[in-house]
């Protein structure tokens, strides 16, 4: 447990120092958004009518930033070897790894949402749906992004290979995020698409470790 | 064992039985699979055939994932270190990652005289500081099985007996050390030249 505890703090420490994974993350989620305007238009109508849209879609497109480098850098210098033969399994390694990526970038991410979607024209009643949305769709793309992130090992130009191999896996948790976020919009219940959403994050927090773990052990062999 | 990295055998038939208090220094040339023999040793590799195996004081036979994950330390060139963290903070992490309290890591600390490196930033390290940095947690968390692979070569004179002094001390102890070298080591060794 000390162990795991240690990872953990380590991994924030990493995640937030040096690279500034959630600045900039955060920054490239502001500059998508204030680009919109700038190529769809202002007429504040339209920019209400697809404005939450993007902003729900930039939340997967800025989370795919810091990915790369998620094992990456711990495969190069050695330290997954140091991780791989430590006292927990390689599979609890992999979710602190994903869920510090949660905390540092995704997290953040699903609270700047609400103040993009307002940037956008989207009324405030949405604020509410917004971070939630945000938040329970962070959690799946950390974990699948994470996924990603390792079957990319050993890869040249690995960062690109993510976004390929991820953004199809990313497909789901968009549609039923915002499903849930129009029907929060036109006043019917968004139960139904929050519920998809959450059930596609819990599998996603239960079943991509088992996978990672198992990429780690196949790129360091 | 046998063990192969694509479609090269690095070596075949190698049998080799480490006990208490001995030490073997794995020799041969560049690329005759030194590095390879300790990963396969420490589980990160898949031998193509053959296996590893460990036995406790006792001789009673141990399950080779605890074996490795509690009594075993693996030290190479890529020493996991992360070059934006301080040297004191890579201490605190591999020590704890590795079950050592803060005694162990006070140990380290004054076996390897690494008090001056700790403030700083791992990317101003020289090699050889860095090398005596990652065999920190050798000091701090006291396991049996050291795979050391070249510990020698950064380091200048004065460290390497210093270094030389610390796994005597470990030998001494009933350790046992597998180390890939070039240069012989400076105290008692079987030599088992690889892939020859």
């Amino acid at each position: 447990m000390k162990g795991l505890n240690a990872l953990i703090r380590r991994e924030l420490s990493l995640a937030y120092g040096g690279g500034g994974g959630p600045l900039l993350a955060l920054a490239f989620y502001a500059s998508l958004v204030a680009l919109l305007p700038l190529a769809a238009g202002r007429n504040p109508q339209m920019l209400g009518a697809v404005g939450p849209g993007v902003a729900w879609l930039g939340l997967a497109l800025a989370s795919l930033l810091s990915l790369e480098r998620l094992f990456e850098r711990d495969y190069e210098d050695g330290a997954l070897d140091l991780l791989a033969m430590g006292p927990v399994p390689l599979e609890a390694v992999a979710l602190a790894k994903a869920g510090a990526q949660f905390l540092a970038v995704n997290a953040p991410l699903a609270v700047a949402a609400p103040v993009a979607s307002i940037a956008l024209a989207a009324p405030a009643s949405l604020i509410p749906m917004t971070i939630l949305t945000g938040l329970l769709g962070g959690l799946a793309f950390a974990f699948v992004g994470g996924l990603g992130a390792a079957l990319a090992l050993g890869a040249k130009r690995g960062g690109l290979l993510v976004a390929v191999v991820v953004l199809p896996l990313f497909a789901p948790p968009v549609i039923f995020g915002a499903a849930a976020l129009d029907a929060a919009r036109n006043g019917s219940s968004p139960v139904t698409g929050l519920l998809l959403l959450a059930a596609y994050a819990a599998a996603a927090v239960g079943l991509t470790p088992i996978a990672m773990a198992a990429a780690c052990r196949n790129a360091l062999d | 064992m046998s063990v192969k990295r694509g479609e090269r055998r690095l070596f075949e038939g190698l049998d080799l039985l480490v006990q208490a208090g001995e030490a073997v220094a794995l020799t041969g040339a560049n690329g005759s699979g030194k590095t390879s023999l300790l990963r396969a040793i420490a589980g990160l590799l898949r031998p193509e055939s053959g296996a590893v195996a460990f036995h406790g004081p006792d001789g009673a036979p141990l399950d080779p994932d605890e074996a490795r994950a509690a009594a075993t330390h693996l030290v190479g060139h890529q020493d996991g270190l992360k070059s934006s963290r301080t040297a004191g903070e890579e201490l605190q992490f591999q020590a704890a990652w590795t079950g050592a309290g803060p005694d162990g890591v006070a140990a380290a600390i004054a076996a390897l005289a690494l008090k001056p490196l700790l403030e700083l930033e791992v990317r101003r390290l020289s090699s050889g500081q860095r090398r005596r940095l990652a065999f920190g947690r050798l000091i701090a968390s006291p396991r049996p099985l050291w795979l050391l692979d070249e510990p020698m070569a950064p380091l200048d004179a004065q460290r390497r007996t210093q270094m030389s002094e610390l796994m005597q001390a470990h030998l001494k102890g009933g350790g046992l050390i597998v180390a890939a070298v070039h240069d012989p080591l400076p105290f008692k060794a079987r030599s088992l030249e690889i892939g020859a």
